[in-house]
């Protein structure tokens, strides 16, 4: 009756058991990657004209300052709001869109063919005519970080709801629910590994699309310090943002990684996926 | 009640082979009818069509030409007088086994406590009170199954339809949900079709056998088992078993011979 019952073990205390799997805990590695890394910069930097490279010691220094005059602050200010706009209308957008599509075949054959074009569109060249169009400020960053990052959101959840199985479709429909009840009830938590895959994929992407923004305006934010500081040969100080741009995209990424794992607990467990 | 009639049903569909479209004829004028609390086995080679007529009898699939009615009256797609067990339960990953119960309660329109009780009442009866809160990945293959026969129940349709319900466990826990879906029918009484390639399951559950042979009806065999069919192993050693079961085995060769 009870088959398997006292023998089932889930997958985090079957790691636990295996002996010689963990020895070392995965931070250590990593942390001794990062300042092996930063060691050999250090050495090999020091030996280059500061204005072709820089090195940690030097780019730390031009933080400590960056942050004493108040500079960092203001432009980090002047990044992550219209960041968090253009991401957020992104996933807003994005998610619904990329289920219909998928689901849709109307909607597939419709805007399928834009979204396609559009991931693929050279945004870049269109930033001079945003520019025109939203001016020079906080409206056309968060238009251009809201271009880069809708489409990946988009196309994996499209891709995601064609990977649902036909099986799970038929349970709904077995069942006499409604196509909006099926795409919500069951597309959807099917679907969200490959949602969040995309929410992760766009971060990149919406960093690049934001320091794009600023070097075309180059009048604030972190793009500006960049392209300012390049443009003075102050190679330290150019790195500064650059770096605070990539712990932040780390950073945003374990988050969604953890908010994934809170949302959708099974995949990790169907997949045996440790923290990452 | 609970009578189940395919009347002429056929299923042509159109297929490219070798970018020559061809029509394959997957049901050609089904005919049968399963009585009202009878239990009956579809079986038949692999691409025999029967699990198609019970997608058909579903209304998952819609049929060519032909009819489905349950007590007299034409089906128009899925209901709720029907309620199906799936090959491989498919539940729902991130719902427990409560949960996916529930869920087919919550789409027929149940709300509140009775959403619970109800769901309690079948996981229950399917031998699962105590294991209602695990996903379905916490889940031996035999329970998951369980589950997806409760989720079938719950909605208290007149007619289970169950697509090779077992095909996909182990001999042992096969023939313990045998024993068991037996004593559910003498317990609820539904009526049953259920599609299966297992010969001694066919004439250890059923009252019936449909043999089906290139989408067609081949032949019909009673089986003169008594119910209740209480003690499977004594069941399996009988010479009525031996000898129904010869019988079905030969029409089912009879219709593959021609291939080979």
């Amino acid at each position: 009756m009870a088959e398997l019952a006292d023998n089932v073990t889930t997958i985090s205390e079957a790691d636990e058991i295996d002996p010689g799997k963990r020895r070392v805990p995965r931070w250590v590695i990593t942390t001794a990657s990062i300042v092996i890394l930063l060691a050999i910069w250090e050495y090999f930097g020091r030996d280059i004209n500061p204005i072709f490279g820089s090195y940690p010691s030097a780019i730390f220094a031009a933080f400590v300052t960056l942050v004493r005059n108040g500079k960092l602050g203001v432009a980090l200010l002047q990044s992550v709001q219209p960041f968090l706009l253009g991401y957020s209308v992104a996933i807003v957008i994005g998610v619904p869109l990329g289920l219909v599509i998928g689901r849709f075949w109307i909607a597939e054959a419709a805007l399928g063919i834009l979204v396609t074009g559009g991931y693929a569109m050279p945004l870049v060249a269109l930033v001079p005519l945003l520019v025109l169009w939203f001016g020079l400020g906080f409206a056309v960053k968060a238009a251009v970080i809201f271009l880069m990052s809708v489409f990946p959101i988009t196309i994996n959840t499209w891709l995601g709801v064609k990977s649902v199985p036909k099986t799970l479709i038929d349970v709904g429909k077995a069942l006499v629910a409604s196509d909006a009840v099926i795409l919500r009830r069951i597309v959807l938590p099917a679907t969200l590994p490959y949602i969040m895959a995309g929410i992760r994929l766009a971060v990149g992407r919406a960093v690049v699309g934001m320091v794009i923004a600023e070097f075309f305006t180059s009048i604030s934010g972190l793009g500006a310090i960049i392209i300012n500081s390049a443009n003075n040969f102050d190679t330290a100080t150019m790195f500064v943002p650059i770096i605070v741009l990539m712990v932040l995209a780390v950073g945003l990424n374990s988050l969604i990684g953890w908010f994934e794992r809170f949302v959708a607990p099974w995949q990790a467990e169907i997949a045996g996926r440790d923290q990452s | 009640m609970g009578e189940v009639s395919l009347i002429d049903v056929s299923k042509r569909f159109s297929l490219r082979i070798e970018g020559k479209p061809q029509i394959v004829r997957a049901l050609d004028r089904l005919n049968f009818t399963v009585s009202d609390g009878e239990v009956v086995a579809l079986i038949g080679p692999s691409g025999c069509g029967k699990t198609t007529a019970l997608r058909i009898a579903m209304g998952l699939e819609t049929a060519t030409s032909g009819a489905v009615t349950i007590d007299g009256v034409t089906i128009k797609g899925c209901g709720y007088d029907r309620g199906i067990v799936f090959q491989h339960a498919e539940l729902l990953p991130w719902l427990t086994a409560l949960q996916n119960v529930e869920f087919g309660l919550e789409m027929k329109g149940m709300r509140g406590a009775a959403l619970r009780d109800t769901a309690m009442k079948y996981l229950t009866l399917v031998g699962l009170a105590d294991s209602v809160k695990r996903r379905p990945y916490q889940l031996s293959g035999g329970m998951q199954q369980r589950v997806g026969i409760a989720r079938a129940l719950a909605i208290d349709p007149k007619v289970l339809l169950m697509d090779e319900p077992f095909g996909a466990l182990d001999a042992q826990t096969r023939e313990t949900l045998q024993s068991e879906l037996l004593e559910i029918h003498a317990r609820t009484k539904k009526t049953i079709l259920f599609v299966t390639h297992d010969l001694d399951e066919a004439v250890l559950l059923a009252d019936r056998v449909v043999v089906m042979e290139h989408g067609r009806l081949q032949e019909i065999f009673t089986v003169p088992l008594p119910r209740p069919r209480g003690d499977l192993s004594a069941i399996r050693g009988s010479d009525v078993f031996a000898q129904t079961r010869y019988r079905v085995w030969r029409a089912l060769h009879a219709g593959a011979q021609p291939l080979h």
